[in-house]
């Protein structure tokens, strides 16, 4: 099961390492990282997704848990929850498919970043199905070029993962 | 202004360089041996020292000496080991010494030195990027940006080794932080807190009453004792315990000596090379008490098949030991001492309340387990033409009164220590449990030496392992530790020798240590007592020969028989814990 693991990192040199190599040692899988310091600049706040059942996320949230520099986690899956991806597109705008593109991009309520006379950079974000959903809607010759931040988000409600 | 105060609060302080507030803050630690070995990028730590008499340094021949003896004194003392080495070699030579106390949750701090800040990078000479290479296998570790945070860096890296579940921590020092010619206010501080770490200090109250209510009702218990109940100072309350409740114990290769080996209630180590009473009674036990072990696969055989009727209880300092390899129904994570002291308090209210109700079924149990006892498991033919490996440790036990600390390297000799010397007290048994590390027994044992000059301090070990460090031959003789190395010669790498016998048809790949040599002209090369033993009956007189020699290092090679295997093992794979081959071709 796909699992969204937020952390508040102590915001030093090496700890980003520790949480990869943490990973990579026990046979873990990460699918998305983002990692950017919080309002409080001693803490970096990381948010990653991993495919694990609820043994092996006991044991990863566990073993996280344990290395020095992380200061407090959560399993943003355990309950109700907002995600959120960035995602930027490079993509073909020549001929045709200059208006057909900028139509999808309405439709997903992506903005068009970037102009020049044959491409555009589109900005979307959304959940991860949402943007999957948006290259599956442009024809594969199109897309040029996709960069994507990786999941980051919060538990609804009055839950909030800080000091 | 408040600046102002400050500046002039710090000119009153001792202005020292970063080399020698190192060794002033390992002075404040209580520190009285470094293990290390000098090299470029600590040279000026090496001058603070010189310039000192507080902290002894011992000079090993190679820095994988240094880790193992700091890591002996540290199992010995329950004090953390310190470890100095170069940057490059030096620190990739100590990995497998960190790695070997990691697994074992052992107490070290290794200093090693890094090459200057403005070099790191750059692939400078003898540079390695020691935290990155280490960072598996410590509990933590620090790259010391500036001379001023040697103290405070210093104070965590021994609060972190020693609290909580231990380790090792690297504290990597760049040459330039130590200059001689920077001078810093030193100030070293009396607490340390780190907001991100907060061992635990006492178990779930109500977690324990459910464990007492389940102990006490039970009807086949069996206590399975593992190293945190040493590391954690708890072999005290856990014998008290047990002679409480009058249960069977077993243990873990890292557990033995936390309960007295020779008393009736143990019924010997239990896994892979366990004894029949053990093994049987953790496959068939209704309540199992874990305290301070890691379900490790050397015990568990095949996880499905695990104690199969059992509700498990378990005791440890680290949440991540607990369901890690085996879910357990009543968790309990805190430290055993104050664990145990509460469960020892419950037990006694309850049984004032109910008396003691399952009297009857432990004395069934007893009687079964008698009965796998009375299999005699450990039970070998001996002959008066060649020594028996068996035979020989239980001279060793004879010849020291069961009175030795006792090293021991990894293979064939380590599970005949552990089967034949039983240890009656913590910390008497020195050896590399988790890593299996060749080459840890001679230089573990010369740090339990250290830490007690006036004790009986033994190596049991083989022709393979001991020349994984024999080099260290030479420090014993600088530094007079009169380790007694009892090498089990057989001539061949046995524990690999029995996996090919048992598994790869007697395919002898690469076991045979062909053009050994002459231990004895060896170990008086290097100016120590050499004596060789092939007889039976030169045995315990040889022995005997050997421990009189009290300030000596005496080496005795032993000739023992080259076909004998370890038996009990455990049927493999796809085995439960009761599937053992007793015999060459003879199992359960």
């Amino acid at each position: 099961m796909r699992r969204i693991i937020s952390i508040l990192l102590e915001n030093e040199a090496g700890a980003l390492s520790r949480v990869i190599g943490l990973f990579a040692q026990r046979n873990y899988n990460i699918e998305s990282l983002t990692v950017a310091p919080t309002d409080d600049v001693s803490l970096s706040r990381l948010t990653l997704t991993t495919s694990a059942s609820d043994v092996e996320v006991e044991q990863i949230t566990k073993q996280l848990n344990k290395l020095i520099e992380v200061v407090k986690l959560a399993d943003l899956t355990d309950g109700e929850h907002v995600e959120r991806e960035l995602m930027l597109l490079k993509v073909k705008a020549s001929g045709a498919q200059r208006a057909e593109v900028k139509r999808v991009a309405d439709i997903f309520r992506g903005q068009i970043i970037d102009v020049t006379a044959s491409t555009y950079a589109i900005q979307l974000s959304g959940t991860t199905e949402k943007l999957d959903a948006f290259i599956n809607a442009l024809s594969e010759s199109v897309v040029l070029e996709v960069v994507r931040t990786g999941v980051t988000g919060l538990s609804r409600g009055e839950k909030v993962l800080a000091l | 202004m408040k600046n102002d105060l400050k500046t002039a609060s710090q000119s009153e302080l001792e202005q020292l360089s970063g080399g020698d507030m190192l060794v002033r803050s390992l002075q404040a630690e209580g520190v009285e041996y470094v293990f290390g070995y000098p090299g470029g990028a600590v040279l000026h730590i090496y001058d603070a020292l010189f310039r000192q008499e507080v902290i002894k340094h011992f000079l090993v021949r190679h820095e994988q000496a240094a880790t193992h003896m700091a890591d002996g004194y540290a199992r010995a003392t329950g004090r953390p080991g310190v470890v100095l080495v170069t940057s490059g070699p030096g620190a990739t030579n100590a990995i497998t010494g960190i790695a070997t106390a990691y697994m074992d949750s052992i107490p070290m701090v290794v200093i090693s030195g890094q090459v200057q800040s403005h070099l790191i990078g750059t692939d400078s000479f003898q540079e390695t990027d020691m935290v990155g290479i280490s960072r598996p296998i410590v509990k933590h570790s620090f790259l010391v940006k500036r001379a001023v945070d040697i103290p405070a860096t210093i104070k965590k890296a021994f609060y972190l080794a020693n609290s909580g579940r231990p380790g090792p921590v690297v504290v990597d020092i760049p040459k330039d932080i130590t200059n001689p010619a920077d001078l810093h206010p030193f100030e070293y501080p009396d607490e340390v807190s780190i907001r991100s770490y907060n061992p635990v200090t006492r178990g779930h109250s109500g977690q324990i009453k459910k464990a007492v209510t389940m102990l006490l009702g039970a009807e086949r218990p069996v206590i399975y004792s593992g190293g945190g109940v040493i590391q954690g100072e708890g072999a005290g309350l856990l014998t008290a315990l047990v002679k409480r409740l009058g249960y069977p114990i077993t243990s873990t290769l890292m557990g033995l000596g936390a309960f007295p080996s020779t008393d009736p209630q143990f019924l010997g180590m239990l896994g892979m090379h366990g004894t029949v009473e053990a093994n049987n009674a953790m496959h068939h036990c209704d309540v199992l008490l874990a305290v301070g072990a890691r379900f490790d696969d050397r015990v568990t055989n095949t996880i499905s098949k695990f104690c199969p009727y059992a509700k498990i209880v378990h005791i440890d300092v680290d949440p991540t030991s607990i369901s890690k390899n085996v879910a357990v129904d009543v968790p309990i994570v805190g430290p055993v001492i104050s664990v145990l002291t509460e469960m020892l308090g419950l037990i006694d209210l309850e049984t004032k309340a109910q008396g003691e109700h399952n009297a009857k079924h432990l004395a069934d149990w007893w009687a079964q387990i008698e009965g796998w006892r009375g299999q005699e498991c450990l039970a070998y033919e001996s002959n008066t033409s060649v020594i028996k490996p068996q035979q020989a440790v239980q001279a060793v036990y004879q010849a020291t009164g069961g009175g030795a600390y006792v090293s021991s390297d990894v293979g064939q000799h380590q599970m005949f220590a552990a089967l034949y010397y039983p240890f009656d007290w913590p910390r008497q048994w020195i050896n590399s449990g988790g890593l299996g590390t060749m080459g840890f027994g001679l230089p573990a044992a010369m740090g339990v030496q250290v830490a007690f000059p006036d004790a009986q301090v033994v190596c049991i070990t083989g022709e393979g392992s001991i020349q994984m460090n024999i080099q260290e031959l030479s420090t014993c003789r600088q530094y007079e530790l009169p380790v007694k190395i009892i090498n089990l010669n057989n001539g061949a790498l046995g524990m690999v020798r029995q996996w090919q016998d048992m598994q790869y048809e007697g395919r002898h790949s690469h076991s045979y240590m062909d053009s050994l040599p002459d231990f004895k002209a060896l170990a008086e090369a290097y100016g120590h007592v050499g004596i060789k033993i092939t007889k039976p009956e030169e045995l315990l007189p040889g022995l005997e020969a050997a421990f009189a020699l009290k300030d000596q290092l005496v080496f005795v090679d032993i000739e023992v028989d080259p076909n004998e295997h370890v038996y009990p093992m455990h049927v493999a794979p796809n085995g439960s814990m009761r599937d053992m081959w007793l015999k060459k071709g003879i199992r359960t």
